[in-house]
């Protein structure tokens, strides 16, 4: 029976089996050995129609609660205008496989040019690659990153306000890359320069990282650290939410060797974690550092403007073991998602995400101080996130909360409550979340 | 295709914008921020109207080719057609919205997800169990090797630091078995590209932590040695990895599982029609035998944490939005016409071999799978490269082959055409093919100088790498 993906029709395969010199379909597997073919009947559903397959998607989707959402510990639900969708399901970018041929790849690679150049802006760097898979990785990478160009250290320090899924992510790539990871103390909510300036003193460090906004959703002020992370004779590598950075202080500007992060907050939808989009930026002397695709400007052999991969001498299909980094696929739509959102926003329309997101978390910070059952743990500032202290039990107000409509009231290792507020969410929505918190005090 | 200059940077205008928010209703705003934690200068991102941005994306899609606008007969890659409908499954508004962390009684979809993609990938590959979590191929091996690594470790095995790659594998091997830690080791290749096992033996000891194979391997063939190899690098205490890039010929007709591979990735945007999206997002899921269960990384989908896992190697838990593809994909496919996937495939890389085989040099001349190589035109006299014949094809309308990959020859054209190509498709790429090993007979010069009907034809990549400009100057 026909399959709307299988071209073939009867009188195709036989003329087709015929030229191949074999009689039959099974003949092209007659060197498989006979107890390595799978004779059994697979254990998969029996095929669906288009419609049933809808069917099974819209049940899955009921299955889900639908809910407002008031956290964030690395994803955050931001708005994203209709025209981003519409560009990245053309199919002419869609259904293209990485611009290796770039005499029909150009609309790649001009993307790709434009959301390295926009990178670059945002963070205060130099140079940035063509992406990463997320957030996580691209902290990894940089970490790597700086074992491989500061000669004969193998010990990274890493923050201990950075997210939790960052700091197991760095673990992970670290520990069997043979790499030694410390972490940096907190405190009072943030980085410690002190415990960063012990743990240097023994100037065997390669690298260290730092976030810009932490797990706290503080604003770290990194004042002093690039100093003493350079005076070690380390590289600085600081974690950042790129939205924030239309309003915060850069890498580049903080004097960073390389910045790192999630582009998720630039619009991607929330879809579970993934696919988001990491970033990877440095200085200019680390360029050839850098893992993953990279794009530079050139000339055709008629003079006009043209854009190519480069620098792949740095890269797995060439390098081999040798290679910076194992990343091959980047997340390549993801990055032209960024690119239209950022050109439709604009400096002013990232900024006014910002001041929005800003003003919608300290109202539900005020509101909820105001409940009389919250309490300020640490008095510093703080964009879109925060966490507070409380003596309801959290996972049961994240319960009525879920029952509600909401998610919110994330319960931090610590066994502090954080929120998240982006420009998302109106005036009601946070006056409804408020209530339901008064109903949980009051019962 | 035309030729369209812009760069976004190019269209901005001081005071337009493409954005539509909501007045600020707040009373404070980013302005109470101190000081000292400010950006000093305001970003120069593009400033342009909706209208523009629309424009200039749909003009730069105007030069870029994908598998919607033609045949990609690119070996390894596997640029099957990507079905609509898991376009518009992946698309659903409820799936977008749903935030990572949510409670996991929200949540009871996503999860009956993961479960039965798991499951029919099980089926599918003879191993036990999944993680969904690895965003692409090079993530899947990256995270199977930490599996093998872990796996020695928890053992006590502790000097098992070695991994055997053949010399023909995809260029992630050695660079995954490298930033895991583990010194590559490399096993020759036959001529006829199979795997020397008499050479193997002499490198399996007790410091073999495991072997990466694909299979078939690069050059389409299968490894009919698979069984005495598996008992090899077993009987001396190793792992046996399967790459997942060259499965497609094998679905429907054998299971890795079933050959003795330990541990597998799977590239969801090849076997399983997930678009590639110029080059991401993927997905590579990973699967191992039984007695590796516990050493799946976090986070896990039974929620539980054995202290065997090889850790976290993902912000949450993979491409979920990928996943949901691939899974329409396998509902669309079921358990009836999965059987003829792989045999399709097959069948059209043998019909396109055997078609252009008096035209260009068949170094090993057996039945293929799913692709097969090609060492440059048959008549090497006329100085036409395989590059040249690449950049021919361009002009014809067809994306390139892999070319110079795998590196066993000099003039490497790799070909896999996928199942979703029909016979006339084929036959237009044969009669191309044919005509340019032609031009290249008669007017070398032709093909030497191609493409010639392209938006740009050969861009200086050398100069781009010796004056990198690697973003825009303002």
């Amino acid at each position: 029976m026909a399959f709307a993906y299988f071209p073939h029709t009867p009188d195709d395969i036989r003329q087709m089996l015929q030229r191949s010199g074999v009689s039959s379909i099974e003949e092209l597997y007659s060197d498989v050995p006979e107890k390595f073919r799978f004779k059994g009947e697979y254990d998969l559903p029996d095929a669906m129609s288009e419609e049933e397959v809808r069917r099974y998607f819209t049940h899955l989707d009921s299955l889900n609660t639908r809910l407002t959402v008031f956290c964030g510990a690395g994803a955050y639900d931001h708005y994203s205008p209709a025209a981003v969708k519409y560009i990245i399901s053309r199919s002419e970018f869609l259904t293209a496989y990485t611009p290796y041929q770039a005499e029909i790849s150009q609309g790649t690679l001009r993307y790709i040019f434009e959301f390295q150049s926009m990178v670059c802006e945002l963070t205060g760097m130099d140079c940035a690659n063509a992406s990463m898979y997320d957030g996580p990785t691209s902290a990894a990478e940089a970490m790597l990153m700086s074992v491989a160009s500061v000669r004969k250290r193998r010990k990274v320090l890493i923050s201990s306000s950075l997210l939790p899924n960052v700091i197991d992510v760095v673990r992970t790539y670290t520990g069997y890359h043979g790499v030694q990871t410390d972490t940096i103390e907190i405190s009072d909510g943030v980085t410690s320069l002190e415990d960063l300036k012990r743990k240097l003193s023994g100037n065997d460090v390669a690298g260290v990282l730092v976030p810009g906004i932490n797990r706290y959703g503080i604003i770290e002020d990194l004042e002093g650290f690039a100093d003493a992370v350079h005076s070690a004779g380390a590289l600085m590598a600081v974690y950042s939410d790129p939205s924030s950075l239309a309003v915060l202080k850069t890498p580049g500007e903080w004097g960073a060797d390389i910045a790192c992060g999630d582009g998720q907050t630039l619009g991607i939808p929330l879809c579970f974690g993934g696919p988001y989009v990491g970033f990877l930026a440095c200085r200019k002397d680390l360029m050839r550092k850098l893992p993953g695709r990279i794009v530079g400007a050139t000339e055709d052999l008629d003079g006009k403007r043209s854009f190519v991969l480069t620098l792949q001498a740095r890269e797995q299909h060439i390098r081999r073991e040798k290679a910076t980094s194992n990343i091959c696929s980047n997340q390549s739509l993801m990055a032209l998602y960024v690119t239209v959102y950022l050109s439709l926003m604009g400096p002013e329309g990232l900024k006014k995400v910002n001041d929005l997101s800003y003003g919608g978390a300290h109202y539900l910070h005020r509101k909820l101080l105001e409940t009389g059952k919250f309490s300020v743990v640490f008095d510093k500032p703080f964009l879109k996130e925060f966490v507070l202290a409380t003596d309801i039990d959290v996972p049961y107000l994240q319960k009525v909360l879920a029952d509600a409509g909401f998610f919110g009231a994330l319960q931090t290792e610590e066994g502090y409550v954080s929120f998240c507020v982006t420009e998302r969410r109106t005036r009601e929505e946070i006056d409804a979340l408020v209530a339901v918190v008064n109903d949980v005090i009051q019962k | 295709m035309k030729y369209y200059d812009k760069l976004i940077f190019e269209l901005s205008k001081e005071g337009r914008c493409g954005y539509s928010l909501p007045d600020n209703m707040w009373e404070e705003n980013t302005g109470s921020i101190p000081s000292g934690l400010r950006r000093t200068s305001v970003p120069r991102l593009p400033q342009v109207s909706e209208v523009d941005v629309v424009r200039h994306y749909t003009n730069l899609s105007d030069m870029n080719f994908g598998v919607d606008t033609g045949f990609y007969p690119l070996g390894s890659c596997t640029m099957k057609y990507n079905p609509k409908i898991n376009e518009e499954i992946a698309g659903t508004a409820g799936f977008q919205g749903i935030h990572p962390l949510q409670p996991r009684s929200t949540v009871q979809g996503v999860m009956k997800l993961y479960n039965d993609l798991s499951a029919s990938l099980s089926a599918i590959t003879g191993m036990a169990a999944f993680t969904l979590n690895p965003f692409a191929g090079a993530h899947g091996e990256l995270t199977g090797l930490m599996i093998m690594r872990r796996y020695h470790i928890c053992r006590g095995d502790l000097k098992r630091t070695r991994v055997i790659v053949p010399d023909s594998a995809h260029g992630t091997n050695p660079a995954s078995a490298t930033v895991c830690g583990l010194e590559v080791v490399q096993v020759n290749s036959l001529p006829d590209g199979t795997i020397d096992v008499d050479h193997l033996k002499t490198l399996l000891d007790d410091t073999v932590a495991g072997i990466m194979m694909t299979n078939p391997n690069t050059l389409g063939l299968f490894e009919t040695r698979i069984g005495e190899i598996a008992d090899l690098v077993h009987g001396c205490g190793g792992l046996l990895y399967y790459d997942g890039a060259n499965m497609n010929p094998l679905l429907g007709v054998v299971r890795p599982g079933d050959m003795g591979f330990d541990i597998m990735h799977l590239n969801l945007h090849k076997t399983f029609s997930t678009p590639h999206g110029g080059g991401g997002p993927g997905a590579g899921p990973v699967g191992v035998a039984e007695r590796l269960r516990q050493y799946l990384p976090l986070p896990r989908m039974d929620g539980e944490e054995p202290e065997e896992n090889a850790g976290r190697i993902s912000g949450f838990m993979g491409n979920f939005g990928v996943l949901l593809k691939a899974y329409a994909y396998i509902l669309m496919l079921g358990r009836q016409n999965i059987r003829m996937a792989g045999p399709l495939a097959t069948l059209n890389a043998n019909y396109v071999k055997e078609s252009l085989k008096d035209c260009y040099m068949l170094p090993v001349p057996s039945v293929c799978k799913h692709e097969f190589v090609f060492d440059g035109l048959a008549d090497q006299s006329t100085g036409v490269t395989t590059l040249d014949v690449a950049k021919r094809l361009l002009d014809y309308g067809f994306h390139a082959p892999t070319v110079y990959f795998p590196l066993l020859f000099h003039q490497s054209i790799m070909i896999e055409p996928t199942e979703t190509e029909s016979k006339e498709t084929l036959d237009a790429f044969i009669d191309v093919m044919r005509k340019i090993a032609g031009e290249a007979a008669e007017d070398p010069d032709l093909v030497k100088s191609a493409p010639h009907n392209t938006p740009v034809r050969r861009p200086d990549e050398t100069a781009a790498a010796r004056h990198p400009v690697i973003r825009f100057q303002y």
